[in-house]
């Protein structure tokens, strides 16, 4: 497909132009919930949906983890679903979440990134999403407004191919994202639907009349693992599909995404491992210390699942210190949520950088800074000095 | 079973298909293929009928939670092995003793 030209640009925050790429899209079915920092996706919706723009059945429900069974038997339907959360809905929701993997149903989902409870909170951070990882959904993070608004188109495509028939989920993180207003570049109907194309089937059978057959079935040990096994494929195929759909959409737009993202890597000594809103703020810096000649990079990492090990252990190889910067937590575990992925995909492949240290930072919305980073950068260069890779609860007063 | 079943149902389980021949997503595109599944293999207590005692009350008709008890003209039980699990409920029922139970040798 030919480049767009003169998109048209609208100032949104994230939530916004989550829901004026749902417009465009006019899912059939979108079950939901509301919860903070989600909500303006789904209101913003709802008014499309009054308005008769948009020709989608709109459920409303008592539960996010009804919003997902509701969603999980539209799907099953045959018909394109869309719903969002956050949080304690992500929460609510988890069980339903690998029912909707096993049974291979393309659903998309914007997570609008918020700490968990205890103590309640309701601002940003990415352990909601995170801990799904294990769930058999396609996982994205976006950093802005815009990613946002791509991620939801994106997400239908790679959801759909028949090969891949998983669940996909994108995360945008609360307030710093889904509430401040940023200029995006949106899509007409039209172009949106060409490149998404007509629903495909998320297997070679959907319930339907004259159709008859089952699912969300028993299957014992004699057919349980070869049923996994299957998911397992349908994300190798993931992989595959990504880097297609995230291409095309680049033709088409003029905006080129990629599973990890290098910035100044080239003869980097250190690099900071970033994910999300704070990759923004990681670049400033990073352009700075380079200005000062300092060998310092990052790479942003935008798919959670698959998980890009190859690309990352090819660019993190014979480095000196790799910082991970994680707005995540998880305890009693040998390093944050994301530097044990990365750590898994370096051991894989057995190309080390000799320090890989990460952060935890940002836990509840607490502000990630640009001083944070330059901090961050004086602890890694001190890590790989005493040659001991660490995990710091960044900012936390003791 | 079913005549509706498609053959290649059966297939998957003689043939032991495995992950790339299986329907994704634990699907079964066909309908009736329960009648496949024969539970009557999980009996421990296989149930026999006393002819000569069979009033033909039809309690155990009634309580069978299987439906594997079909009647006979005179209303008398005729049991499927096929699906009976043993659970003895249409024993316990017989206001006559005209069903007894043996244990299962396999």
């Amino acid at each position: 497909m030919a480049k767009v030209e003169n998109q048209e640009v609208k100032g949104l925050t994230g939530d916004q132009a989550v829901a004026y790429a749902l417009l465009n899209i006019d899912p059939d079915v979108v079950p939901a919930y509301p919860i903070t920092p989600q909500t303006i996706i789904m209101e913003k919706f709802s008014e499309f949906w009054a308005d008769g723009l948009v020709k989608t059945e709109l459920v409303h429900v008592e539960s996010e983890h009804s919003a997902m069974s509701a969603a999980v038997g539209a799907s099953a339907t045959g018909a394109r679903v869309f719903t969002a959360t956050a949080s304690q809905g992500v929460a609510l929701m988890y069980e339903i979440l690998f029912i909707a993997s096993g049974s291979r149903l393309p659903i998309v989902m914007a997570v609008a990134n918020r700490a968990l409870s205890a103590p309640i909170n309701i601002h940003g951070e990415l352990t909601d999403q995170l801990v799904t990882r294990d769930a058999g959904w396609v996982s994205f993070i976006g950093e802005d407004a815009q990613e946002a608004y791509d991620h939801t188109i994106i997400g239908f495509k790679i959801a759909e191919y028949p090969e891949v028939s998983l669940p996909f989920m994108y995360g945008l993180e609360g307030f710093i994202v889904t509430h401040a207003l940023e200029p995006v570049y949106m899509l007409d109907k039209k172009t949106i639907y060409d490149f998404i194309g007509e629903f495909r089937e998320p297997s070679n059978w959907v319930f339907a009349p004259g159709n008859p057959g089952a699912q969300g079935l028993l299957a014992l040990p004699d057919y349980y693992m070869e049923l996994k096994y299957q998911q397992e494929q349908g994300m190798k195929n993931a992989r595959k599909v990504i880097p297609k759909v995230l291409d095309e959409f680049g033709e088409i737009t003029g905006r080129y995404y990629h599973e990890v993202e290098p910035f100044h890597m080239e003869d980097a000594k250190y690099a900071f491992i970033t994910a999300g809103a704070s990759s923004g703020t990681a670049k400033a810096v990073v352009q700075r210390l380079r200005s000062k000649g300092e060998p310092v990079g990052m790479v942003k990492l935008r798919t959670i699942r698959p998980y890009p090990d190859e690309q990352l252990s090819e660019l993190l190889k014979d480095l000196d210190g790799v910082m991970v910067v994680d707005r995540s937590v998880t305890f009693g575990s040998p390093a944050s949520i994301q530097a044990t992925d990365l750590a898994s995909a370096l051991l894989k492949h057995r190309k080390f950088p000799r320090v890989l240290s990460s952060a935890i930072v940002g836990l509840g919305g607490r502000d990630i800074t640009e001083k944070d980073f330059e901090g961050l950068y004086e602890q890694l260069k001190k890590d790989v000095q005493e040659d001991v890779s660490r995990t710091h609860w960044w900012g936390v007063r003791i | 079973m079913s005549d509706k079943t498609p053959i290649d149902i059966k297939s998957w389980i003689r043939e032991q298909w495995g992950a790339s021949k299986l329907p994704p997503g634990g699907v079964v595109p066909a309908p009736a293929t329960s009648l496949e599944y024969k539970t009557g293999e999980w009996r421990e207590f296989k149930p026999i009928l006393d002819d000569e005692k069979c009033t033909g009350c039809t309690q155990c008709y009634f309580i069978c939670p299987d439906d594997a008890i079909k009647m006979d003209d005179r209303f008398h039980p005729i049991f499927d092995y096929d699906f009976c699990k043993g659970c003895t409920l249409c024993v316990e029922i017989c206001p006559v003793d005209a069903i007894k139970i043996v244990k299962e040798v396999k």
